[in-house]
């Protein structure tokens, strides 16, 4: 094992499941004998504001906190958070970006507005970016409400790690009544990326 | 085995193995979740306390009988707990005796980032200081163990950054037994002068003692490094040292106070140049260069804030540009907090708003009625100051359109006292309770006036309504918040009053019963006069020339619809029936 620390964002907003999925991921990672380190902020996320958390392995990890500019993959629940955070990627870095649009208050005021460009200014960060649909998935998968084991699975999906060991760690932190349809979310979101990666080479 | 666990699940895991038997405190961001996690040990009374005064008179109490005993709060909850703190300092302890203490630097939830490093200074008591959530679960242990061997309360202060962090924690440690037995000893428990002066001495005694086993403490710890540069860091500021300087030697200091002052003497001599690094205050910085020492600290490390690697990283290399940069705001719009559709709360600050009242407002959800476009409130200071704000300020000015505005929570925590001062002190003030049934901004904790305690059990609920009659309030009212018309009535009625009046606006929290009506929205009859929009609902929003209503967000409150002139927001039932679906 090197002495590299991984760096993952999992960003959006009050209520999108965002603290559960970043907990899911830290497990997995604990599982895999990594020492790890998750930040949060929540202070005031059941009010709908933007929550940001950070996890990060390695071999040995001090700060629980990521700079900017070290991150190695981010999750976004929402399309302006992900470019609100988006400083925190490394060049070449990777933005799994769900296609949702939620309007922040000023915007709902029209005292601001939601920025039409975000796929530009992300990539012209030298970022890649990869847009899925998430919630959409999680309908096919069983429920709406799994767009954040979906996006789980997209990061998967760009991870060495075994798959069981997903599975094991979804089994372990979501309600045992909803394991069969967040296994089938995982699995949606997981293949969506391999899918991609398959067509990208087949064009090269 | 080693699980992974936040500070606040690690403190509780701690004080479990360490064999607590009592813990009380009250919520508040970053700390709540100690208490929370502590309510799943059966062996543990743990309670919700109505202020964190209570819970540390509480925690004194149980400690007298020699239990162990942890009591927990925010870092502002320790300013309503130093009344009990500077004394009990004085008395000691029989069983051990751990505050929790959690500050709040960048205030992610909070009023103020005040360094409570210095109450530990000023009460004379030890504190200790966790770097991750193992140090957190340990330091719990330890600090029970100096408690009762120096005969004195000890803090436990963590950071945001500690508490609501994850990293992993040996869980394999066995639920330590302590018992101590009481007995009466009045020259050291009963504080009258001739007794509190002896203890006074005795305190002193007792400080030189921990300043001489901060030494030899463990958890102050030199690794050693570079000798061109090393840092002098505590808390969470230590992993960033470690992070952003892999080379340097290190001094970490995880008990404050006392500091290790030959310890840290030695560091100094042996290092070219040292870097005190520490979160808010210059703490440790100012103890160290009144000893003499030739340290830096806040003349490189911004003393506003939470610090982080980066900020370290700028200070120490003196790089200006980044530090400005990493302070600058950028340009994408804020996605504040606000609150929930469907709250019972927003229809009344649009009511005060309308009426264009003198607002003391105070800590809670609903202090969230500042916010654009209500922005109905004139201030907000500390739990439970709206009433005593409101008292003031109608008396300095005569006005009668002064009204204090308190969450049923707050008034339970420190609202009762200076609605007793109206009362007594012939106020007129009309202090508004809003009644929600829960500690909602916390993330719904019950209290006194639920009835249902820490541990899930139901008991008396305190009567708002018979409690401050019982006070001498004589108008007192009870009013649905989602009535517009009733509320605009009540206000207009109990401020016209010579005397003092209560107006308990009750509704339980959505988040705590979701039970709401069919989602509204707007049909073709609305005319854009945009009257709803001044609500800030989130389920509201303006496209192109109309208001929308987003279903998948809408409650059904009607707080819009009442406010609709055109009659244009109606439910989704009405408007199928209207569109002949």
């Amino acid at each position: 094992m090197s002495n590299e620390v991984r760096n993952v964002l999992i960003v959006g907003v009050g209520g999108q499941g965002i603290i559960l999925a970043a907990d899911i991921l830290a497990n997995v990672l604990v599982s895999a004998e990594y020492d790890v380190k998750m930040a949060e902020i929540h202070g005031m996320s059941q009010r709908g504001g933007s929550v940001n958390t950070m996890v990060r392995f390695g071999n040995k990890v001090y700060s629980p906190v990521v700079e900017k500019g070290q991150a190695d993959y981010m999750l976004s629940f929402e399309k302006l958070e992900a470019l609100r955070w988006s400083d925190y990627l490394k060049p070449g870095g990777t933005i799994i970006m769900n296609d949702e649009t939620l309007n922040p208050l000023p915007v709902l005021l029209g005292r601001a507005e939601y920025p039409g460009d975000i796929e530009e200014q992300i990539i012209a960060k030298g970022i890649n970016l990869i847009t899925v649909n998430a919630t959409a998935m999680a309908e096919e998968s069983g429920s709406p409400r799994a767009a954040n084991i979906v996006l789980l699975g997209c990061l998967a999906s760009l991870m060495p790690l075994g798959k069981d060991i997903w599975h094991a760690a979804i089994e372990r932190r979501v309600p045992p009544k909803t394991v069969e349809i967040n296994k089938n979310a995982f699995e949606t979101g997981f293949a969506r990326i391999s899918e991609r990666a398959a067509a990208d080479e087949a064009l090269i | 085995m080693k699980v992974l666990l936040s500070g606040n699940e690690a403190i509780a895991y701690g004080a479990y193995a360490a064999g607590v038997k009592i813990a009380s405190g009250y919520p508040g961001t970053p700390s709540t979740e100690i208490l929370e996690t502590l309510a799943k040990y059966d062996q543990i009374d743990s309670s919700w306390a109505p202020n964190e005064k209570v819970a540390l008179e509480i925690g004194m109490g149980a400690s007298l009988a020699g239990t162990r005993t942890i009591v927990t709060m925010k870092h502002v909850g320790l300013n309503v707990a130093a009344g009990p703190l500077f004394t009990l300092a004085y008395t000691g302890v029989n069983g051990g005796l751990v505050i929790i203490n959690a500050d709040d630097p960048s205030m992610h939830s909070s009023q103020n980032e005040q360094d409570n490093r210095y109450y530990a200074k000023s009460a004379k008591v030890p504190m200790l200081e966790p770097s991750d959530s193992q140090e957190a679960a340990w330091l719990v242990d330890e600090g029970l163990k100096i408690s009762e061997r120096f005969d004195i309360p000890v803090i436990l202060r963590t950071t945001t950054r500690i508490n609501h962090s994850k990293s992993l924690v040996d869980v394999d440690i066995e639920r330590a037994e302590s018992r101590r037995e009481y007995e009466k000893d009045i020259q050291k428990y009963v504080m009258i002068p001739a007794h509190a002066r002896q203890r006074r001495n005795n305190l002193e005694q007792r400080l030189e003692a921990l300043a001489e086993f901060s030494e030899e403490f463990p958890g102050n710890r030199v690794e050693w490094g570079s000798r061109s540069i090393g840092f002098i860091a505590d808390g969470v500021s230590y992993q960033y040292v470690k992070e952003v300087f892999p080379e340097a030697s290190v001094l970490k200091i995880t008990m404050v106070h006392p500091l290790p002052k030959r310890l840290i003497s030695d560091f100094v001599e042996q290092i070219e140049k040292v870097i005190v690094v520490e979160e808010l205050d210059p703490f440790i910085e100012d103890q160290l260069k009144a000893w003499g020492l030739p340290v830096v600290g806040k003349r490189l490390i911004p003393g506003i804030g939470e610090l982080n690697p980066e900020t370290i990283r700028a200070g120490v290399m003196g790089d200006a540009d980044t530090l400005a940069r990493l302070a600058a705001a950028d340009d994408i719009p804020g996605r504040p907090p606000m609150m929930c559709a469907g709250c019972s709360h927003r229809g009344v600050f649009y009511i005060l708003k309308k009426m264009k009242l003198m607002v003391a407002g105070d800590i809670g959800c609903y202090t969230l009625g500042v916010m654009p476009p209500l922005e109905a409130m004139d201030t907000c200071f500390c739990m439970g100051a709206s009433i005593g704000n409101a008292m003031g300020f109608q008396k300095a000015t005569g006005r009668k359109d002064v009204v204090a505005v308190i969450g049923d929570s707050t008034f339970m925590h420190s609202g009762i006292t200076p609605l007793i001062d109206v009362v007594y002190n012939k106020g007129i003030a009309t202090v508004i309770i809003l009644d929600n049934r829960t500690t909602a901004m916390t993330g719904r904790q019950d209290h006194p006036g639920t009835g249902k305690t820490l541990k899930g059990d139901a008991g008396v609920e305190v009567d708002i309504e018979k409690l401050v009659r019982a006070l001498g309030v004589a108008s007192v009212q009870v009013v649905d918040p989602y009535d517009l018309k009733a509320a605009r009535a009540a206000i207009t009625e109990e401020i016209s009053k010579d005397e003092p009046s209560v107006i308990i606006f009750r509704r339980v929290c959505l988040l705590a019963e979701k039970v709401l009506a069919v989602p509204l929205m707007v049909i073709d009859e609305c005319d854009s006069c945009k009257a709803c929009m001044q609500l800030g609902c989130p389920a509201l929003s303006w496209e192109a020339d109309r208001a929308r209503i987003e279903p998948s967000q809408c409650n059904g409150c009607d707080v819009c619809g009442q406010i609709c002139k055109a009659g244009a927001i109606v439910k989704y039932e009405q408007a199928d029936q209207g569109a002949g679906i």
